[in-house]
């Protein structure tokens, strides 16, 4: 097996020996479960209402009306949950002193990076998965049509694992776990408020610049069921860049 | 095995360590004997391919530790001061994923494991979380992780550090026992724990090498003198006197109103003489004992000797 198998392993194990997978996936699945029931309640009163004023019963776009507020509901948890799972990764092993092992042994810091990084985004897809049992559960009653939806699950994977990067960079950075919490949360947001800086500054090409930089355009167009290349690389990109600072902030430390 | 030349290491301004020069020769144990703060964590650290040097080089096996990193990381096993435990794990767990960072194959994993398991004694714990055990156990279990790839090089920090007497014993003995085919190094601020394990030390002192010898010619070198305090019921105002008078004493200290530090040549037991004269003369004799040499002592007997020997024309 080599070293990043290992890393992944004992960094899944870790989770699922403590309470953070979950309290963090039962948090995740209340919300979403929650937001889904809340989503279809309100389309089926609204079809109801039509009912009573047209005569007959309409076809509600369920994709439209039902998923993807419940996606773009989703995002906003994800804000605020990912980087509790993320926090522990670095600043333990440093607190801990186990740091110590990981770099005076026969692995590269790319190789640690990377073991967390899939790692978290293991336990981010499985929780993901099983957030679907809402679709699921209401396709033999509905019609909708899947592949939007199987598009936004790739968008919201995707900006997941920005954020899980995110996190990563924020438990790098320190020893407390805490502080690791906050800092990531700080960056999301920043980069979530981008969105609204760049309407506000719409037609420069500093907005330009700003709605590019922020997840927010990126992941409609997913949720929207538009597969773009664009977007693709915007993440792919992203989370590549921040593990590529990740991997420079542990390596600077080995300096000091 | 091992060659460390001028290597020296800032922290910003403050050099951690300036121009050590030592070499370790295959199968030989080394002490690494200086106070905290010394810099003996910084040295290893460099050793170990996880630190790199400001100037300077160091070299495992002829591998450079700054451009040859995962060659020297093979080579060696690593015991930082505090152990660096997975305390969720239990032992066998642990062990395993030790194993497996360090590189060893899938199919010898398990007899590495069961070989350090009973090197280590770890057996009736291998089970057990490593949390549960107690600081004795957690130590062979970091040294377990150390040994698992069987590295011909051990590092080993402060290994007894924490422990209780019967485990720096049982630690100890370890260490022993793993001289011979390994090159070890160890690093400790006691002075009988370096005597004890190791045949060469090197002592270090603010970042500078200030002796590297054998044991016996430190030692030799180190005890110019015999001390021996004297702790007296009644001393009368010439007891100062009266004990420089007798044969072989080199000085008298006061070191309250009631205890005298005697200083006599070397190989000369004054206990005989000294008691004598106390009972003589009634000064009401309390305590009569040898004062061992301290780190302390020994520190300030080689900076004080290296200057004053650079001082005098």
């Amino acid at each position: 097996m080599s070293p990043v198998g290992a890393i992944v392993r004992k960094e899944l194990r870790s989770y699922f020996v403590s309470p953070v997978a979950y309290v963090v996936a039962t948090v995740f699945l209340l919300l979403t479960g929650l937001l889904s029931f809340l989503a279809i309640a309100t389309a089926s009163n609204r079809s109801m209402q039509m009912l009573r004023v047209q005569g007959n019963l309409p076809e509600l776009n369920l994709n439209e009306f039902v998923f993807r507020p419940v996606f773009y509901n989703m995002a906003v948890i994800l804000l605020l949950v990912v980087p509790i799972l993320t926090m522990r990764l670095f600043a333990e092993e440093k607190k801990l002193k186990t740091m110590e092992l990981l770099v005076t042994s026969p692995v590269t810091i790319t190789d640690i990076v990377v073991g967390k990084f899939v790692a978290a985004l293991t336990v981010f897809a499985g929780m993901l998965a099983l957030s679907a049992v809402a679709p699921v559960a209401l396709a033999p009653f509905a019609e909708f049509r899947w592949s939007p939806i199987l598009t936004a699950y790739l968008g919201v994977l995707l900006m997941g694992g920005l954020f899980l990067s995110a996190g990563l960079l924020g438990s790098s950075l320190t020893e407390n776990q805490i502080i690791a919490v906050i800092l990531s949360f700080g960056v999301l947001l920043l980069f979530w408020l981008f969105g609204w800086a760049g309407q506000v500054f719409a037609d420069t090409v500093f907005g330009k610049v700003l709605t590019y930089l922020s997840p927010l355009d990126h992941f409609e167009q997913l949720v929207n069921g538009l597969v773009e290349t664009k977007d693709l690389v915007y993440f792919v990109a992203g989370i590549v860049f921040t593990l590529f600072l990740t991997h420079r902030v542990i390596e600077s430390q080995r300096w000091r | 095995m091992i060659q460390v030349e001028h290597l020296t290491k800032l922290f910003g301004p403050k050099a951690a360590i300036a121009d050590v020069s030592f070499s370790v020769e295959k199968g030989e144990v080394l002490a690494f004997l200086g106070p905290n703060g010394a810099g003996k964590t910084t040295t290893m650290r460099i050793l170990t391919a996880s630190l790199p040097a400001t100037s300077g080089y160091a070299k495992i096996a002829g591998y450079d530790c700054l451009d040859q990193p995962k060659e020297v990381k093979r080579l060696i096993g690593y015991l930082p001061e505090v152990p660096p435990l997975y305390t969720e794990m239990t032992v066998t767990e642990y062990l395993t994923f030790v194993g497996r960072i360090k590189g060893i194959e899938l199919e010898r994993l398990p007899v590495a494991l069961d070989q350090v398991v009973e090197r280590m004694s770890l057996g009736e714990v291998r089970g057990r979380l490593i949390a549960n055990l107690s600081r004795g156990f957690q130590q062979r279990v970091g040294l377990a992780q150390a040994l698992i790839h069987d590295p011909p090089v051990l590092i080993l920090d402060e290994p007894t550090v924490g422990l209780d007497p019967k485990q720096i014993i049982e630690i100890r003995q370890l260490i022993r026992e793993l001289a011979g085919s390994r090159t070890i190094i160890l690093s400790t601020h006691i002075l009988p724990e370096a005597t004890a394990v190791a045949k060469r030390v090197v002592i270090i002192n603010d970042g500078r090498i200030v002796a590297e010898d054998t044991q016996e010619q430190l030692s030799a070198r180190l005890r110019r003198s015999e001390k021996v305090s004297l702790t007296l019921k009644r001393p009368t105002p010439d007891v100062q006197e009266r004990l420089l008078a007798l044969p072989g004493v080199l000085s008298v200290h006061p070191e309250s109103t009631n205890t005298f530090l005697v200083e006599a040549e070397l190989g000369c037991d004054l206990r005989e003489d000294l008691s004598r004269v106390a009972v003589q003369n009634d000064w009401g004799l309390v305590e009569l004992k040898l004062v061992a040499m301290t780190l302390e002592d020994v520190f300030l007997r080689l900076t004080q000797h290296e200057e004053g020997v650079e001082a005098q024309p």
